[in-house]
């Protein structure tokens, strides 16, 4: 089951922190269909924020056609992100680029502006709320 | 949690509510008018003196309104005791019983709502003993029995003044789960005072403001904050016409202000949706600002009061 965090200082809206949490997940496969999402109350139990908050987020989810809503029972994982799971080629491939870039002396911002400047380059988006966008 | 595509349910209403402590003193409150729609979790939020704690003690029924009408889950304030629950800023216990004792009197006193179990693990969870005196605990292990004790009863309507000033943050962090567990599974209307903003801009989806005694802004929070723009660039306040300007602050040559908006904004000028702290602040800052209160918190226009 999926836990979340909530990040008080990232300036990200509560619910948008749910939404791109879930995203995370489903691309790493740490969700995967037919897997429940926890309820409301066991999400504002353990992170104290308002039930509203999630309940936008999970309907966001489902407007996305990630998730439905099943009546008393709660709510699913219709769809996956992504076709790589956490334990692809394509992420050995980053872990050895990544190793490389340590020993090259790169700090982790170093590392961070230039994936994000590859990344800016090769996946426009223009949705600045969602800048991960599955388009 | 229920949605509110039907007429809501009204958890609170006030009309022309008043409150005055003396025959010479300004008034606590004066001429509020508002409703609350049931299974919100409202912020009760103005500055020191601002009438705050008046309200809470008139809707629990502990004080008397010298003016004006306010019921209570449609009844009169006090008459349906064992659906709400008071907390109050000094937490008043009986400080000679035990953590046990005292939890024995909220059975005793809501026979047919109060939750023994549910009571017992809120204690459980602070890490305090049954046996404990009252008199021994902290403050803040007060406050967790008395909400154990406002919890326990399985209310319908929570109204808690300043209920987490003096908890640690691990217990305030708990003890608001185990209230947002609460309000999501039975839709219970919680109506609390604090001046931590950010602690309830989390927590809260509906605020009411006051002010030199009424309600300044009051209505769901997404509402209110879509209802207002921060707008920066080169002008005057003037400029900003037709827009009511809450808040403006010269920098330099260029002008910050916090509008509502009538109609659209002028490209020219940079803005941005505020964030609850500074929509509060600058309504703070600005004591005259008009109120704005959202279709679903205005009174119901029945009568009119002279």
């Amino acid at each position: 089951m999926v836990e979340y965090r909530i990040d008080r200082r990232s300036g990200v809206a509560t619910y948008v922190q749910i939404v791109q949490q879930t995203k995370q997940a489903l691309r790493l496969g740490l969700l995967e269909p037919g897997d429940r999402l926890p309820t409301a109350r066991e999400v504002v139990e353990a992170t104290a924020i308002n039930p509203n908050t999630v309940l936008k987020a999970y309907r966001e989810l489902e407007r996305e056609g990630l998730v439905e809503a099943r009546r008393g029972l709660g709510t699913f994982v219709r769809r996956t992100l992504g076709a790589q799971p956490a334990d692809s080629p394509l992420r050995a491939e980053l872990e050895s680029w990544a190793r490389r870039a340590r020993a090259a002396g790169l700090d982790r911002e170093d590392v961070d502006a230039l994936f994000g400047s590859v990344l800016d380059q090769h996946f426009p988006t223009s949705d600045e709320l969602f800048p991960e966008g599955d388009q | 949690m229920s949605s509110t595509s039907t007429t809501p349910a009204v958890a609170l209403a006030a009309t022309g509510l008043g409150k005055r402590y003396g025959r010479r003193a300004a008034p606590a409150l004066e001429d509020c008018s508002f409703r609350l729609p049931a299974g919100r979790i409202s912020a009760l939020v103005g500055p020191n003196g601002a009438g705050k704690s008046t309200l809470l003690a008139l809707a629990a029924g502990l004080l008397q309104p010298t003016a004006g009408t306010l019921t209570v889950l449609g009844a009169a304030p006090g008459a349906l005791r064992d659906r709400v629950a008071y907390l109050g800023q000094n937490k008043p216990l009986y400080p000679q019983l035990t953590i046990a004792d005292t939890l024995r009197m909220g059975a005793e006193l809501n026979p047919a709502r109060w939750d023994a179990a549910y009571a017992a693990r809120i204690v459980e969870e602070g890490a305090l003993r049954p046996g404990q005196r009252i008199r021994g605990l902290s403050g803040g292990q007060r406050t967790r029995v008395a909400l154990a004790l406002a919890l326990g009863k399985r209310p319908d309507l929570m109204l808690l003044d300043e209920p987490m000033a003096d908890l640690d943050p691990l217990a305030r962090h708990e003890l608001m789960g185990t209230l947002m567990a609460d309000a999501a599974e039975r839709g219970t209307t919680v109506l609390m005072s604090s001046h931590i903003v950010s602690e309830l801009a989390d927590v809260c989806d509906h605020l009411l403001l006051l002010g030199g005694g009424r309600i300044r802004l009051g209505g769901g929070i997404d509402d209110l904050l879509a209802a207002h723009t921060l707008v920066t660039g080169r002008g005057t306040a003037a400029d900003l016409a037709p827009h009511t300007v809450v808040e403006s602050r010269t920098a330099g040559r260029g002008l910050t202000a916090l509008i509502r908006r009538e109609g659209p904004v002028d490209p020219a000028w940079q803005t941005e949706e505020p964030s609850l702290e500074e929509l509060l602040l600058a309504h703070l800052r600005s004591p005259d600002a008009p109120a704005l209160l959202t279709p679903a918190t205005t009174a119901a226009p029945l009568e009119v009061r002279a």
